[in-house]
């Protein structure tokens, strides 16, 4: 649907933006020819396997390799020793910030072992059986260490200490605690003030566990690294040139010595926004001479790579009767895990960003203790505070006696009010969606007895930044697009669209190549809901430069000024002089590039800004066996700004993929640790990620207010669909149940047991 | 230790591969014989990546010995396709966007085909029970169920049905 009083302010002629066409790589991905990360084979290829720590915390007084490397078929053993010093300077690691000295740590322990699953040695050989009974003879000397593994406990005076003598970012040396690795906070106004003069205030304390991005594919890559310092790996990630710089300042080498080839990515969802196995490998082949495989098991993933934190959030926040809020205080506590760089800043900054509240103060903490480090999960830290906030929401309308969408239609951010970083608020689009929601025949559907319904807002901010891309005219006038971010969910699609759109050509004499980090320049992760934005403006920049190029063949032609050419329906339209009305398509342009100036391509690299935020609201029924306490989703709507939608089906998949992951998060999904600080459920048997029979179907509303900024409209929509689920999902069993739901995962025994309690 | 030597038909050939005693039928499919199409998840049974269907019973492929396809017949998602021309299950995958990232999508489309051979007209509940157990992390199902619903219409020849599926 268009925004009411928005469509004049944008084109909406469009001949394929906003179609939905089969993918170009459709069929090798339904027929199973598809390469994935697991799937490339390199000839006279190793297997590779990593010796992983069975305690939480110890340090490693030594490791023995000897009777490993004396293994017949064993060809390289790697420790923490063969790698670099690398430098703590900060740089960027996928969305979020760290250092390649702790990234190094993270991919094979040096010194101290900080999670269960942490790499400490590595082994290439013939075959993978060779490697892992070589991994069985590698004797570790741990010195048993306690840990921690709860965000509270971390705290504490006492705490066992992940990394002495850290100091605690953005904080006063006062304020600062030994495993808190940095705060994050948010003051404006006088929130104090605000409460003592609010109608009412509620006063909560939320909690959400760690959880798994829990893409089907576990990580898995190859790579040859020859004696001359040149490299290729090829691994399936959701950015190849993040493996190449992440690499290279993990090694210290050049980055144009590592030619890092993208295969299929089987999802990632933030997960595969940095490197776990590809320095290992490395490492292993530099020593073997031969290229090595190293694949996870689903356990290594679950033990090794990044869930997402779990929190602990306080939040007090009030209203006047009229519904307008007034005033939050906030402080909230994240898991990082085993190193620095966590997600309490988006924390700090989703939290209230979609409404207009003068007053707040927000604090947030990323937390140390001994679970894997966090990686980005889609929109990464948003939906836990979100969740405390649109709880909060909900009740308040509850005390207050108003209708839930209208409070927030109330306090809805809107143009021109201030935005998440000062800055006003530019073409935005929350108070689209929530009217968008209260127009959809599921917020005035009657619920059947013992269901309940719940609403939730939320917003993503969006990235741009640096992408490159090439397209280039074959001599028969089809077209070549060429680019660097990976395809996670149809992106070589929306490309095509966006490049068929500015040629005037049909989708299909478009084709899209995501080229090696040799073969194209730059691109940033696909994260960030920034690749059809930021990417498809290089694409669409470069789509440009090759048009301009071709109006000037055509007018070399035709023996006229380039101006007097025009472009149209894909083909050049003279407007002057003897050959006035006479056009020329572009393949009989591109036919005679030989004779005008040589081959016509064209590339653009750019940093793409004016990203816009999405806003997203999703409308969720729950139907509560208090009995079981088991919790079915009855229905489900998820409304979101996407600015405009290129590919309509893709955008759709993104918000009912959002929602369900939400919905894990909101039902069944947590990190069990036991007291031993083991994870005791690192598998999709007993981590239930939600199955088709947990669901209905998943309806979606595309509201399409465009963002200025990109040609056709773009804002990004992947990530904002996890944003409003949590509470979503927790306000419609709350208001199911009459109990309010304030711990994740709703679990039958948590609901069963809240339900029973209130009922005495 | 000694390999066991096993002789089998896969979609429909012969085929033969030399396996240790513990190497399961997916390591033989994605090593042996290079049929990568079929995925490894989990490698417990829990995520359904892998499902093929063995002598007409869907099974994970993980949690089959190497050794029991002995003597027996598999199919893969590279045996689904007649040759160039795809299934109606592949085709409504892809005209109804049922998939994103599409590694789980081989296990999908396979486990649909031995559900609809079974049951050419199922319910909407009847395809979310059967496809349980193959988990499907970037689409929420809702695309992966209405292809399954429209590649059972099309089989069937319904055309009233197939015009009811949204698209």
């Amino acid at each position: 649907m268009n925004a009411p009083g928005r469509q004049d302010t944008f084109r909406s002629d469009f001949r394929v933006v906003g179609t939905s066409p089969v993918r170009p790589d459709g069929i090798d991905k339904v027929t199973g020819k598809a390469l994935y990360g697991p799937d490339f084979v390199a000839p006279g290829m190793l297997a590779g396997a990593i010796l992983r720590s069975p305690h939480p915390h110890a340090r490693i007084r030594a490791i023995d390799t000897r009777a490993a490397e004396a293994l017949a078929g064993v060809k390289a053993v790697v420790t923490g020793r063969d790698f670099p010093q690398a430098s703590a300077d900060e740089i960027a690691i996928g969305e979020a910030e760290g250092n390649a000295a702790d990234l190094a740590h993270n991919c094979m322990a040096q010194g101290k072992v900080l999670y269960e699953g942490h790499a400490v040695a590595a082994v290439a050989a013939t075959t993978r059986e060779i490697a892992e009974a070589a991994l069985r003879l590698i004797v570790v000397d741990y010195e048993l260490l306690p840990h921690v593994t709860g965000l509270e406990e971390a705290l504490l005076p006492g705490a066992p200490v992940l990394h002495e003598g850290l100091l605690t970012k953005g904080c006063k040396p006062a304020e600062a605690k030994p495993n808190a690795a940095a705060r994050q906070a948010l003051n404006r106004g006088d929130p104090a003030a605000a409460l003592a003069g609010a109608a009412k205030v509620v006063s909560r304390r939320f909690v959400t566990a760690p959880v798994h991005q829990g893409y089907i594919e576990p990580h898995a890559c190859v790579a040859l690294w020859n004696t001359d310092g040149q490299a290729q790996i090829w691994a399936s990630s959701q950015g190849h040139f993040m493996i190449r710089e992440l690499t290279a300042a993990i090694l210290q080498i050049p980055q144009a010595n590592i030619r890092v080839t993208p295969l299929e990515i089987g999802g990632g969802f933030g997960g595969k926004t940095k490197v776990y196995l590809e320095p290992v490998a490395m490492l292993l082949s530099r020593k073997a001479g031969r290229p090595v495989r190293l694949t996870m098991s689903r356990g290594e993933v679950f033990r090794a790579t990044g869930p997402a934190p779990g929190s602990i959030i306080d939040i007090r926040l009030g209203a006047q009767a009229d519904g307008t809020l007034a005033g939050v205080e906030m402080e909230f506590w994240y898991n990082c895990g085993a190193f620095p760089g966590g997600d309490a800043l988006y924390g700090v900054t989703m939290a209230v960003g979609h409404y207009r509240l003068a007053d707040a103060d927000i604090t947030g903490w990323d937390v140390l203790s001994n679970m894997p480090s966090t990686a980005a999960y889609r929109a990464p830290g948003a939906p836990q505070t979100t969740f405390a906030v649109e709880s909060c929401i909900d009740e308040l309308a509850q005390q207050l006696g108003l209708d839930p969408l209208e409070m927030r239609l109330k306090n809805a951010v809107r143009q021109g009010d201030p935005g998440l970083f000062g800055l006003p608020h530019g073409n935005v689009g929350y108070i689209e969606c929530l009217e968008a929601a209260k127009a959809h025949p599921h917020w005035t559907a009657p619920l059947k007895p013992g269901e309940g319904r719940g609403i939730a807002g939320g917003l993503w901010m969006n990235y741009g930044g640096p992408s490159t891309a090439q397209v280039s005219v074959a001599d028969d006038g089809s077209v070549l697009v060429t680019e660097g971010s990976p395809d996670i969910g149809g992106s070589r699609a929306s490309m095509a669209i966006m490049a068929a759109e500015t040629l005037g050509l049909p989708y299909d004499k478009v084709r899209v190549t995501i080229a090696d980090t040799s073969s194209i320049g730059y691109s940033m992760v696909t994260g960030g809901s920034r690749t059809t934005f930021a990417t498809g403006r290089a694409v669409i920049a470069a789509a440009e430069g090759a048009l301009a190029e071709l109006v000037k063949r055509a007018a070399l032609i035709w023996g006229v000024e380039a101006d007097e050419v025009a472009w149209q329906d894909g083909m050049a339209r003279c407007s002057t002089g003897d050959h006035a009305g006479e056009t020329l398509t572009l393949a009989a342009i591109a036919a005679q590039a030989g004779v005008t100036g040589g081959p016509i391509s064209a590339e653009a690299s750019l940093n793409a800004q004016g990203w816009l935020p999405g806003f997203a609201v999703h409308i969720c029924d729950t139907a509560v066996d208090t009995e079981t306490g088991h919790v079915a989703i009855t229905r489900y709507t998820a409304v979101q700004d996407v600015g405009r939608a290129i590919h309509r089906d893709y955008v759709e998949g993104q918000l009912q993929g959002g929602a369900t992951q939400g919905i894990g998060w909101a039902l069944n999904e947590a990190y069990l640790w036991n007291a031993a600080g083991l994870m005791d459920n690192a598998g999709f048997l007993d981590y239930r990620v939600p199955v088709a029979s947990d669901l209905p179907m998943i309806d979606t509303v595309l509201v399409e207010v465009p963002n200025p900024h990109h040609p056709y409209g773009v804002k990004g929509v992947g990530e904002a669909p996890i944003v409003p689920p949590l509470a979503a999902v927790a306000n419609s069993v709350s208001r199911a149940t009459g109990v309010r739901m304030q711990q994740l995962p709703l679990a039958p025994d948590r609901v069963f047991a809240a339900v029973n309690a209130a009922r005495g | 230790m000694s390999k066991l030597h096993v002789t089998t038909t896969v979609n429909g050939d012969p085929a033969e591969f030399l396996c240790d005693p513990g190497a399961t039928l997916l390591d033989a499919l994605r090593g042996n014989l290079g049929l990568t199409g079929t995925k490894e998840g989990c490698g417990s049974g829990d995520c359904g990546a892998c499902t093929v269907v063995l002598d007409g019973e869907m099974v994970c492929a993980c949690l089959v010995l190497a050794a029991e396809a002995e003597g027996r017949s598999v199919r893969t998602i590279e045996g689904v396709a007649e040759g160039s021309e795809l299934h109606p299950i592949q085709r409504q995958f892809l005209e109804h966007a049922g998939l994103q990232c599409g590694f789980c999508t081989p296990g999908f489309i396979v486990a649909a085909k031995a559900l609809l051979e079974r049951n050419p007209d199922p319910s909407e509940t009847e395809v979310r029970y059967w496809l349980a157990g193959n988990l499907c992390r970037c689409t929420g199902y809702d695309k992966i169920v209405r292809a399954v619903m429209a590649a059972a219409a099309e089989l069937r020849q319904d055309t009233a049905a197939l015009k009811g599926v949204p698209a």
